[in-house]
């Protein structure tokens, strides 16, 4: 069985939460190894995660480079592909980061690729070596989808966020191996210049504990007012998914979502939005969730705790004189 | 600047209710609307938008079969001056380093500085480009929300978590994949699809592409064995009746839920 190492990514010296998942989705392809660590950095925010993860991993692989202090994936890339041993089967964290990194990485390393993965149903060995069987999703989350995938000459695979769970006792006592001398030279024809902070907007919607959020159901700016009534009524303001926003009907600042805000409201009405998972990444806090979508299949329908199968254009005016009239 | 967009041809998600078929292991395909997967007409528009500035030409290529053509034309109608067809029964099947194969073979047939792709398509897969710049040795930036044009070389702005914008400087050639909401793509009308209608769209096979079998279905690393529906999950409870009922039970939750005072 190939090796299986995680990737982790971390900021200020502390690994994200997606490591104590990678490290479970690592065991759901094989139980029987520790999976290994890999961590790129520099200096002492590099050893202080490395020494944070041996709790949870057979070994830490530490790779420390000056020009790896800020995750440039062009460096990240060729860095690991200098360390990685072949046939290593290799856990990304599915985010912005990992759009940047994987897909190459896979050529790099003449591996099978697979984003996205949302589940893991174990190894099938036949006489032409060993696939593995996966779970994606397609379409906006509308079907899911069995993948099989070829591991006979290694594996990236990205892994959606929150679709492991971490493991309850974490006790690998792992050890850290220094793999920065096999790195050598690195240089990219990508570099990083700056992080720009998104400006705040007019409307905080952070600050709310009512938001109704429109999406694509929404159909034209000129039906935002009818969103905007019933958050008046209800004390509470407009946000919206990411299509109302590349429209540019609302700013980027009411946006919920990975890309967007992250928000805690105690109730969130879901309005004509399909529910992406990188929309409801967005909402933390465990708010009561109201659906209203005119399409049953909806997967917003799936997290919602109410659904009413409804156009909002004819709804959510009811909704709000029904509502002032309390 | 001479610049390549790689689009593809996608069942519209906006205007379909996915469904399995009846056999429970494909999606239901009959009746379902097709259009450009819409991330790739935001690459479209932004590489109009650098011709107009720069100079060049922008040519779009797609890997399918006849019914693609027609985004091939859209695109067109958008202002792109040529359309290309990448087609040949082996590449039916074929995974997304298979279609990187097939786009890298075609981009080292021509000059291209810099080379676009949506940001994914329906399978959220967002690969492609990542795989065609690595085996072109490109350098590559994925989630591209800007572009400033500089010699030799392009400022750009990636979307990372948080609404934050990453700013890089990366060299040409490269690949780009284009996030949705860079730009404002452009408005393409029948009169506009008229006019591209009669057009030669260049088509190109395994044979002219001098793609090896890593190309076609048989090498494929990654396979789909079929679709289903996903779990249900807590699910929620949906309220029936008439407008006025649901109403009614809906303002009872919210008042009860802290949403209503």
């Amino acid at each position: 069985m190939a090796r299986i190492f995680a990737y982790i990514v971390h900021k200020n010296g502390v690994a994200d939460d997606s490591a104590a998942e990678l490290a479970s989705a690592a065991r759901k392809i094989d139980a029987a190894q520790a999976p290994v660590a890999v961590v790129t950095g520099w200096g002492g925010e590099l050893d202080a995660v490395c020494e944070s993860l041996c709790g949870g991993f057979g070994e830490v692989w530490k790779i420390g480079h000056e020009v790896l202090a800020y995750p440039n994936a062009e460096l990240v890339r060729q860095a690991l592909a200098k360390v990685l041993p072949a046939g290593a089967i290799v856990l990304v964290p599915h985010a912005h980061f990992a759009t940047d990194l994987s897909p190459g990485l896979s050529i790099r390393l003449n591996a099978a690729y697979v984003p996205d993965v949302l589940g893991i149903d174990g190894i099938v060995t036949s006489d032409g070596g060993a696939t593995l069987k996966l779970v994606r999703q397609e379409f906006g989350g509308q079907v899911n989808a069995h993948v099989r995938c070829d591991i006979s000459s290694g594996a990236v695979l990205t892994i959606r966020p929150g679709a492991f769970q971490p493991a309850e006792s974490a006790a690998a006592g792992g050890t850290i191996i220094d793999q920065s001398s096999e790195v050598g030279v690195l240089s990219a024809r990508r570099r990083y210049l700056e992080t720009i902070q998104p400006e705040a907007g007019a409307v905080d919607i952070t600050k709310y504990p009512v938001l109704v959020s429109v999406g694509r159901g929404i159909e034209d700016p000129e039906n935002i007012p009818i969103a905007q009534e019933l958050a008046d009524a209800l004390g509470g303001a407009v946000s919206c998914s990411r299509p109302v926003v590349d429209a540019k009907w609302l700013e980027k600042s009411r946006q919920v979502g990975s890309s967007g805000q992250t928000v805690k409201p105690k109730v969130y009405l879901a309005c004509g939005i399909s529910g992406s998972f990188q929309h409801l990444a967005g909402l933390k806090g465990n708010p009561f969730i109201v659906a209203i979508n005119k399409n049953p299949k909806a997967p917003i329908f799936r997290v919602a705790d109410v659904g009413i199968v409804a156009d909002i254009l004819e709804f959510l005016p009811e909704l709000t004189t029904a509502i002032r009239q309390q | 600047m001479e610049i390549l967009v790689c689009a593809r041809r996608v069942p519209d998600t906006s205007e379909n209710e996915i469904e399995l078929n009846s056999a429970g292991d494909d999606i239901e395909r009959d009746d379902l609307v097709y259009s450009v997967n819409e991330p790739d007409n935001y690459a479209v528009e932004e590489a109009l938008r650098i011709v107009e500035e720069t100079g060049g030409m922008v040519t779009v290529v797609t890997v399918g079969g006849e019914d693609d053509e027609e985004i091939l034309r859209r695109e067109m109608a958008m202002g792109a001056k040529s359309g290309v067809l990448l087609s040949d029964d082996s590449f039916a099947g074929t995974d997304g380093r298979g279609i990187a194969a097939i786009l890298a073979a075609f981009v080292k047939r021509g000059h291209y500085e810099l080379i676009l792709t949506g940001v994914q398509a329906e399978d959220g897969a967002a690969q492609v480009g990542g795989m065609l710049a690595a085996l072109l040795d490109y350098p590559f930036a994925s989630l591209v929300n800007s572009i400033e044009v500089q010699h030799g070389k392009l400022k750009i702005g990636r979307e990372i978590e948080g609404g934050a914008r990453e700013m890089n400087e990366i060299d040409l050639p490269c690949v780009l994949s284009i996030q949705t909401g860079i730009n404002e793509p452009r408005y393409v009308g029948m009169r506009g699809i008229r006019q591209v209608a009669s057009l030669p769209i260049p088509t190109f096979g395994a044979a002219d592409l001098g793609v090896n079998g890593n190309a076609s279905a048989k090498k494929a690393k990654v396979w789909r064995t079929d679709y289903f529906m996903p779990p249900l999950g807590k699910g929620a409870e949906i309220l029936e009746g008439s407008a006025e009922d649901q109403i009614a039970k809906l303002i009872e939750l919210l008042r009860s839920k802290g949403g209503l005072q």
